[in-house]
Parts: C-alpha cells; sequence; structure tokens
C-alpha cells in the first residue's frame, strides 16, 4: 500500500461531495483524508483526496471518479513536485510553570499561539504530516485536552496550473 | 423559442422535444401537477401502470426493444422507492432510462413531510446519474441533460426529482436550451495505436475467442461483429446480454459462456491464448474463479466505458471506445495486416467440443413436462422474429440456452441485477415500442407472482404479449443449489402452485386476458400455436414442469470455469483430442 493524494476539480454544486464519498464507500476503497473548499473559479471546487492504497486500485478509482458527472478534473500530485500541508489546532495544559516550555516548542516549530488561558494554550500550527506528528509527540507530555486537524491540502509546485483547462471547458457550455 | 408556462408544463413540453412517445407511471400528490398538462399531450402516451416497479421494467423493457431512452414516472416516497429495483436492474445492464419522480415542495425537503424520500440521495449509487431540481427554471434543461446522459456513452439510468412547487410555479421555457455539462465527455474514438496492436495480436494468435457483450448491441454494431468474425475466422461467445447479436445458427457460434454457458464456449474461453472482449465486464457470472480464467490468453478489452477495463481482469491491449467504431476500425486493421490468423488446429478442438458436448437434458419417464422441452418448441414455433423477455433464474437460464436467437435485441432479460419479476412488465414496454413484433414473456412461476398486476394494464391498454409461465412450483433455481449444495434441505423454495394457489389460468382471466394450461409434452404444440393465433389480448400459458429439472451445464459459483459439469457429477473430458 501506498498514499497517493488526488486533487480532484469538481463542479460547485449541491450534493458533489456526498456523490464522490458515497463512490469510495461503494467501491470498498477508503479515504486517509479528505479537504474541499473553493478555487479561484466559482464553479468550481477542488477535493484533496488522501487514499492509502495499491496502484491498480488507484488507477480504478480514478476512473470510477472520472466517470461522475460532476467531476470535472483529476490529477494525483507526485509527492516530490507538490506541496502539502494540514492545519492543527491543539488545545494543551499549560499553567504559569511550564507555559515558557510548550512556547518554546510552538516557537521552533514555526506554530502560533491563538488563546491562552491560566491552565491552558491553543496553538495553530501547519505542516507536512511528518511535522505535525513530531510537534504532537513533543507536546504530548504536557497533556493535550484537543485535537482537531484538517485533511490535507496540496498544490502542484511551479507556474503550472491544474485548473486552466477545466475552466476553458466550463467557458464553452456557459 | 420562448413561452410562459407552468414548470409542469414545461416538463412535458421538454419530454415532447427529446421525443418521448411513451411514460409509464402511476400519479400521486407530489407529481400530480406534471399529471395535468401530460394529459393534454397528443405526443405523449402515458400508460397508467399497477405497481411502479412495473413501470420501470416497462421502461427498460421499452428501451431495449427500441434503442430510445425509456421513460419512467412516479410522486415522491413510496412511488420513488418502488423505482429503486429497476433502476438498479438498468444501472447494471446499462439500460437508458429516464425516471421523473415528484418530491415534496422545496422548503417541506427535509422536513420529514408527507411521502417524502431522499431519491436523489436514495438513488445516488444506482444511477449514471441524478438530480434534484428545486427551480422551474432549471426543469428544461435538466430534461435535455438527463435525456443525453442516460442515452450516449455507456447508456444507464438518470432520475431526475422535481419538487412540487418547481411544478406549480411560472418560468420561461426556452428550446433547445444550452446544456451544462463541463464534466462528461464520453470517448467513442478508438485509439489507433491501440487497434494496430489489436489487429497485430489477432493475426499473431492460434487460439483466439471473440467474446461479444451487451456493449455490441448498445452500439448498434451487430453488423459489424459478423463481417469482423467472417473475416477473421474467429469462434464467437456471447454473453447473456449479448444473445441474438451474433446469430445462433452461425458456425462460428458456440454458445453462451459463463455459470450455465455451453461446454465449447467454456472450454473455448480457458483454452484460449486471446481474448478480444468486446463491450463486455469480465463478470464474475462468465469468468468463475477469477484467477483461473482463460489462463493462457492475453485480453484485447474494448469498450466504452474506461472503467471497465482492467477492472477484473487486465487488458494487454486497452482499447476505449464505442464498439461500433472499434469493430469497424479492427475490420480495417485486419485487412491492413499481411499476415493472416490461421486457427485450422483450434477449430478442430472446437468442434470436437461441439460434438462431444452439445447442450441436452434429461426427460422424465413419468410424463411431465421437461422445461427445456418447452423452449425448444417456442423457439420452433414462435421463430427467431420474435422478441422474447426472460426475468431472472432457472427459466432465465433455459430461455438463453434452448431459444434460438438470430437477431440482436431480440432476448431482453434483468442479467447483472437478476430481477425477479422482471419478465411480464418488459415484454409490455418492448410490445408497446415494437407493436408489430411478437413478444413472450418466459417467466417462473416465483417471478410471475412478483409483477403479474401488470396483465391488467396489458389488457386496458391492448397490449397483447404472451407468457409462458415455467411453473415448476419452486423458485427453482434456488431449489437447484439447495440440491446441489444443501443436502435437497429445501427451505422455503416450495411456492406449491402446483395445488393452483393460485391459479394461473383464472389468474389471467381475472385480468381480461386468455389463461391457457399445458401438462403434457404431447400438447405443448398445439397451446403455444393457440397462443399465437390470438392477437387481440395478452395470453398466458401455465406450463406446468418437473420440479427436479436443473440448469445444466454449471460451474459452481466460486469455482473455476475449468470445473465445468455439463450435468451433475459429469465433467468434460478436455483432452481426448490429444
Amino acid at each position: 500500500m501506498s498514499r497517493h493524494t488526488l486533487s480532484v476539480l469538481v463542479e460547485n454544486k449541491p450534493g458533489v461531495l456526498a456523490r464522490v464519498a458515497s463512490l469510495f464507500s461503494r467501491r470498498g476503497f477508503n479515504i486517509d483524508s479528505l479537504a474541499v473548499g473553493p478555487t479561484e473559479h466559482e464553479d468550481i471546487s477542488r477535493m484533496t483526496i488522501v487514499v492509502n492504497v495499491e496502484d491498480l486500485p488507484l488507477e480504478q478509482v480514478t476512473k470510477q471518479l472520472n466517470k461522475l458527472i460532476n467531476v470535472l478534473k483529476i490529477v494525483e500530485l507526485d509527492p516530490a513536485q507538490a506541496v502539502h500541508r494540514e492545519l492543527t489546532l491543539i488545545k494543551v495544559r499549560a499553567d504559569a510553570d511550564n507555559r515558557s516550555s510548550v512556547l518554546e516548542l510552538v516557537n521552533l516549530f514555526r506554530a502560533r499561539c491563538v488563546d491562552v488561558a491560566p491552565d491552558a494554550v491553543t496553538i495553530e500550527v501547519t505542516g507536512t504530516p511528518d511535522k505535525l506528528q513530531a510537534f504532537i509527540k513533543l507536546l504530548e507530555p504536557f497533556g493535550i485536552k484537543e485535537l482537531v486537524q484538517s485533511g490535507m491540502v496540496a498544490i502542484g509546485r511551479g507556474a503550472r496550473s491544474i485548473t486552466d483547462r477545466s475552466l476553458r471547458a466550463l467557458d464553452r457550455t456557459a | 423559442m420562448t413561452e410562459q408556462m407552468t414548470g409542469a408544463q414545461a416538463l412535458v413540453r421538454a419530454l415532447e422535444h427529446v421525443g418521448v412517445d411513451t411514460v409509464f407511471g402511476i400519479p400521486g400528490g407530489a407529481i400530480l401537477p406534471a399529471y395535468d398538462p401530460l394529459y393534454d399531450s397528443v405526443k405523449v402516451r402515458h400508460v397508467l401502470v399497477r405497481h411502479e416497479q412495473g413501470a420501470g421494467h416497462a421502461a427498460q423493457g421499452y428501451a431495449q426493444a427500441t434503442g430510445k431512452v425509456g421513460v419512467c414516472m412516479a410522486t415522491s416516497g413510496p412511488g420513488a422507492t418502488n423505482l429503486v429495483t429497476p433502476i438498479a436492474d438498468a444501472y447494471m445492464d446499462s439500460v437508458p432510462m429516464v425516471a421523473i419522480t415528484g418530491q415534496v415542495t422545496s422548503e417541506a425537503i427535509g422536513t420529514d413531510a408527507f411521502q417524502e424520500a431522499d431519491i436523489s440521495g436514495i438513488t445516488m449509487p444506482i444511477t449514471k446519474h441524478n438530480f434534484l431540481v428545486t427551480d422551474p427554471a432549471d426543469i428544461a434543461r435538466t430534461i435535455a441533460e438527463a435525456f443525453h446522459i442516460a442515452g450516449t456513452g455507456r447508456p444507464g439510468p438518470v432520475l431526475v426529482d422535481i419538487s412540487k412547487d418547481a411544478l406549480t410555479n411560472k418560468t420561461v421555457f426556452h428550446w433547445p436550451p444550452v446544456m451544462q455539462l463541463p464534466g462528461y465527455r464520453p470517448v467513442t474514438r478508438p485509439h489507433s495505436k491501440q487497434i494496430r496492436e489489436a489487429a497485430k495480436l489477432i493475426v499473431e494468435a492460434k487460439r483466439p475467442v471473440l467474446y461479444v457483450g451487451g456493449g455490441v448491441h448498445k452500439a448498434r454494431a451487430a453488423a459489424e461483429l459478423l463481417e469482423f468474425a467472417e473475416l477473421t475466422g474467429i469462434p464467437v461467445v456471447t454473453t447473456l446480454m449479448a444473445r441474438g447479436t451474433f446469430p445462433d445458427s452461425h458456425r462460428q457460434h458456440l454458445g453462451m459462456p459463463g455459470m450455465h454457458g455451453s461446454v465449447p464456449a467454456v472450454g473455448a474461453l480457458q483454452r484460449a491464448d486471446l481474448l478480444i472482449g468486446l463491450g463486455v465486464r469480465f463478470d464474475d457470472r462468465v469468468t468463475g474463479h477469477l484467477p483461473s480464467f482463460a489462463p493462457h490468453a492475453k485480453v484485447v478489452h474494448a469498450d466504452i466505458d474506461p472503467a471497465e477495463i482492467s477492472k477484473n481482469r487486465h487488458a494487454d491491449v486497452p482499447i476505449v471506445g464505442d464498439c461500433k467504431e472499434v469493430i469497424s476500425e479492427l475490420i480495417a486493421a485486419v485487412r491492413n495486416e499481411e499476415r493472416k490468423g490461421d486457427y485450422g488446429d483450434w477449430w478442430r478442438q472446437l468442434d470436437a467440443y461441439r460434438e462431444t458436448y452439445p447442450l441436452g437434458y434429461t426427460e422424465f419417464e413419468d410424463g411431465s413436462i421437461a422445461p427445456q422441452y418447452v423452449m425448444q418448441r417456442l423457439s420452433a414455433i414462435v421463430g427467431p422474429d420474435a422478441i422474447y423477455t426472460a426475468g431472472v433464474g432457472q427459466h432465465q437460464m433455459w430461455a438463453a440456452q434452448f431459444i434460438g436467437y438470430e437477431n440482436p435485441g431480440s432476448f431482453i432479460n434483468s442479467g447483472g441485477a437478476g430481477t425477479m419479476g422482471f419478465a411480464l412488465p418488459a415484454a409490455m414496454g418492448a410490445k408497446m415500442g415494437r407493436p408489430d413484433a411478437t413478444v413472450w414473456a418466459v417467466d417462473g412461476d416465483g417471478c410471475f407472482q412478483m409483477t403479474n398486476q401488470e396483465l391488467a394494464t396489458c389488457a386496458i391498454e391492448g397490449v397483447p404479449i404472451k407468457v409462458a409461465v415455467i411453473n415448476n412450483g419452486n423458485l427453482g433455481m434456488v431449489r437447484q443449489w439447495q440440491t446441489l449444495f444443501y443436502n435437497q434441505r429445501y427451505s422455503n423454495t416450495n411456492l406449491q402452485t402446483v395445488r393452483r394457489i393460485p391459479d394461473f389460468v383464472k389468474l389471467a382471466e381475472a385480468y381480461g386476458c386468455v389463461g391457457l394450461r399445458c401438462e403434457r409434452p404431447e400438447d405443448v404444440d398445439a397451446i403455444i400455436e393457440k397462443a399465437m393465433e390470438i392477437n387481440d389480448v395478452p395470453v398466458v400459458i401455465d406450463f406446468v414442469v418437473h420440479e427436479d429439472a436443473m440448469v445444466w451445464p454449471m460451474v459452481a459459483a466460486g469455482t473455476s470455469n475449468d470445473d465445468i459439469k455439463f450435468a451433475r457429477d459429469m465433467a468434460p473430458v478436455w483432452d481426448s483430442e490429444d
């Protein structure tokens, strides 16, 4: 098994997320991470889907996704040629005695402290899954009270855009 | 064209514009506004069925008999959910169909309103696409899109769910609308490099087989297939969905492959060095145990759906395209090859299989009717110009094996989904689509009891179909498995219809049809002939057959095709010719 990141451009219409999610469950594929959001074009949304599968099932899932009428384009992002980021918010126990140790870690990981209470701080950190894992591990001894993580988003390096041609397709039908 | 009207009027107008002449359905609260302008339409005939499942299967039968998109209509909630089975059936068998359902008003959606069901959510995994329309301005465009999606590429069912307020509110009707389907671009033209590659494999092969599926007829490519087969001399097998696409009487035809396929067809696939799969999906009922399926064969796989290629079996040469274009280009490419395939030894081997293992069955000594005999006599008396429909089970397999099909689309059955009750309403739809054709529903007594209320529709609407109920008093195929795999423990398979509960003859008469009964082999011909003479009302024949008749050959589920039995505990000796 290996992790693959799919960038899926879809029409910004109701129910598209349900179609994609139901396709994965119906065909027996597991999603490791899923993030959906707007793009630079109001009619197009972008899903970043991380799946942990062999190459052959990956080909199947890509073909099945392509059959969904609302899916415009699918690109698998090469990890070496793309930037991957996740965002995590962590509420960690920190009082007057150990707050400075926590803040030191925050600085080392270029994270940010977004809320402070007498006995806790809330930290925002972005990065690759590896970096976030390392950070969380170092915070654990202080006591993590709550943690929330976004799905992964990713974009290819360089000047090329994957949305250009899909935009042209949209224009043709408008 | 621009005109002010209600959403319901726009719906009916759009249906007229896309060329709909027949709609099968039942009205109810949420769809009621659509039935008012439908009442006035002179172009669209609405057929009032007795159960929405019948409407769906009738639309499927209509679609498969005509090649047009079939249409069914139902109200919200239970009306819509009753369409779920035919929609799933159409999805599995790639039947072009548009289902139109009423939905509660848009402000009531999500409130668990009376007769509310999230039918677009329910049918998401069993439709090619579906729509929920809440704005009357979207109705015309959505109907155009739905018919386009259903009928192009790999055909399939599309559901259009329309809220009641979208039907009653006013809109401006434009035709033709501009379709907005930027993500829908089916590929029909095959890649020329793959075609050349396939042609090379074809002339180099020693033991090739043309493995033909439902996609060939859907592409209207039977003529091209015949030309290609005769040009190359390659043996042909036709799957359940392709029966009739290649003439049964043709010397190169080996029969149906699969779980109840002929020994020559199954043996040919297992020994082939090249499979040319055309419009097929390597379904488990064809391949049996997948790793041991056609173990020596390279695979050329052509299909219009890219997701079918290499889904179950790796394709050495994948070809994405419409089968009509694919086969035409293959013909040209094979003609361009300097070499010619030499399949002489292969044919000698296959002819030996044919001679040693023809299709057959055992007669019963007690004078009762063998169901296979009924099929043979139907085939002989009714002939290949009729349309035959079947549901699922023993009767379906016998109809596939023992009726001779010569014309594409002449056998309409529930292949992928295996839906009991398909045959009768599908026959009704087929007859309405092709009124000049003789249409026979071959049904089982179990299947028949699931949808026989549509006999009322047939009688009232003047649809004189003929129904051959193969009545063995049991859920026959399930009983067969109990005989073979469950120590003859017949748990809940005996329907006791031999006790005449119900009496199918009286039932037919109650529905305004002619009912006939046949209990002895010597009466079969006369009764079929009598049914053929009745052309003003539907005819139901209760063929009382022996309950122990079984479908052979058989590859037990999950086992290798190599372990096919042509009768109980009788395996072919494959290599006797060596």
